[in-house]
């Protein structure tokens, strides 16, 4: 509750620096509004931006949910495949050396306006840190409790599934954690390349037209999905694996 | 009733052991005679835990080295494994743990001779559900024992497995395990003089490079010894005086 308190006086005093500013300077508000008319946008143009912000959020919740479940796939063929290593590694590699601003006109030329591109943009941005993160996971389990697995009689198949899957779980979650703060970026990209709906396409058709404050209103709507998506991925991770090392979960303030 | 017993075995070296073209253990025969338990004593890196990890079937035996036991049927499978980590998996709790290896065989746990297992080695039953970075580190060093006691093999390895735990714990603990293990054939590689003279009904010292067991005669009377007994205290000074001209 105090954490909550202590962002909205920052983010108040941010405001009002803000606004202070544009009064300060007269600058005109199609270069930069004032948070006033900022807030004015948001009430006028409600039904528009929440219209274009449940099509990228969509695309960004479709797109972590094929991002995670092909880089759990990756990481999975990667531990218990060691022949395949070779040939897959460089497969994950690539995928994140071609940078996805620069594929993104392609992928809008073969999937298309709609939101199948940006779910692919997305997808290919959450793919890297999911799949390298459990991977890291996956080969760090403790080699005693795989000797102890060994001498009991567990199969090669119960050692990947009930000891080392498990034991990278926490290194799987710091994956996610990435992957939920980069997520909003490829939806937003593929909607900036060309796209007839969402909040990116919104921003550039305001941008077009100087109105800026649409622009800005745009934007914190954004922030806001970003954040919530962030925090309540956290918080979720948290619930489902209790037992992670987490220097954060001391210094919680207990209720 | 010779069935009853529980056989000894037997590590047979005749060429020695070499890791990375380095010879650590040299040639010669283990023998781990049935029922009672045997003390690997040595000073760090003397190969002690190499020893136990090619019983245990961790390592590859090398050329023309053989593993027998008694009654003539293979060691794996039938040996519970105890090191110096508790090596509890941190996502389940204690009785998840205790029962870690049906679990990992897919077999249906017995959750009542885990529970018993438990109360055993001294937890309550309401620590029965907490997991293992929520119980100490004697605690969990006494699920450890109890998971290896759940396994219920004729054969246990340990591996220094009290040596993580404070002193008072250790001499618990030791008497506890001398107690529940008893009557089982016990491999127990350790550094700790005192812990090899309490328990052990035979004594290795392993010394040399590349390392040899000999033989040193523990003190009378059954394991736990008191560790209070003047004999028992008298042989731990000769002992340490045959571990130190073996880092010599």
């Amino acid at each position: 509750m105090a954490n909550l308190l202590r962002a909205l006086v920052a983010a108040a005093g941010l405001l009002l620096l803000w606004q202070g500013f544009v009064w300060w300077s007269e600058v005109p508000p199609f270069l930069l509004p004032s948070p006033a008319r900022v807030a004015l946008a948001l009430v006028d143009r409600w039904d528009s931006l929440l219209h274009h912000a449940l099509i990228t959020a969509s695309e960004i919740l479709l797109g972590l949910a094929l991002g995670t479940a092909l880089g759990c796939l990756m990481a999975l063929a990667l531990a218990a495949w060691p022949a395949g290593r070779r040939w897959l590694l460089p497969l994950l590699l690539m995928s994140q050396a071609i940078p996805v601003f620069a594929i993104a006109p392609l992928l809008t030329l073969w999937l298309g306006f709609g939101i199948g591109s940006k779910v692919a943009m997305a997808t290919l941005i959450i793919f890297f840190p999911v799949a390298t993160a459990f991977y890291d996971g996956l080969r760090r389990t403790e080699p005693g409790l795989l000797d102890l697995g060994a001498t009991m009689g567990a199969s090669r198949a119960a050692l990947l599934w009930r000891v080392r899957v498990p034991a990278a779980l926490p290194g799987l979650a710091s994956g996610l954690r990435v992957a939920a703060a980069v997520a909003p970026i490829g939806a937003v990209v593929g909607e900036w390349v060309g796209a007839s709906a969402g909040l990116g396409y919104l921003m550039l058709h305001a941008n077009g037209r100087s109105q800026t404050d649409v622009m800005f209103a745009a934007l914190f709507v954004l922030m806001l999905m970003a954040l919530a998506l962030w925090f309540a991925t956290d918080r979720l991770l948290r619930r489902a694996i209790p037992w992670q090392p987490d220097s954060l979960l001391d210094e919680k303030v207990t209720p | 009733m010779p069935s009853l017993v529980t056989p000894g075995f037997r590590l047979h070296l005749p060429e020695g052991l070499s890791l990375g073209g380095r010879p650590v253990l040299g040639p010669m025969t283990l023998d781990v005679p049935g029922g009672t338990t045997t003390v690997l004593l040595g000073p760090s890196g003397s190969g002690k835990s190499t020893l136990l990890r090619l019983a245990a079937g961790l390592l590859a035996l090398p050329p023309g080295g053989r593993l027998a036991t008694e009654d003539g049927a293979k060691l794996a499978g039938r040996i519970a494994y105890m090191a110096q980590q508790d090596l509890l998996a941190p996502w389940a709790d204690a009785l998840r743990n205790v029962t870690f290896g049906a679990h990992l065989r897919g077999t249906p746990p017995d959750l009542g001779r885990a529970r018993a297992l438990l109360a055993q080695v001294g937890l309550a039953p309401t620590d029965a559900a907490k997991r293992p970075a929520e119980l100490s580190g004697g605690m969990r060093q006494r699920v450890a024992l109890a998971r290896t006691l759940m396994e219920d093999r004729p054969f246990v390895l340990m591996d220094e497995p009290f040596s993580a735990v404070d002193a008072p714990t250790r001499h618990r603990l030791q008497s506890l395990s001398a107690r529940l293990l008893a009557g089982r054939t016990v491999l127990l590689v350790t550094h700790d003089p005192m812990e090899a003279l309490r328990l052990a009904g035979r004594i290795y010292v392993l010394s040399g490079s590349p390392a040899a067991p000999a033989a040193f005669a523990p003190p009378g009377g059954d394991p736990p010894r008191p560790a209070a007994d003047p004999a028992l205290l008298a042989a731990q000074a000769a002992l340490l005086e045959r571990l130190a001209e073996a880092v010599a």
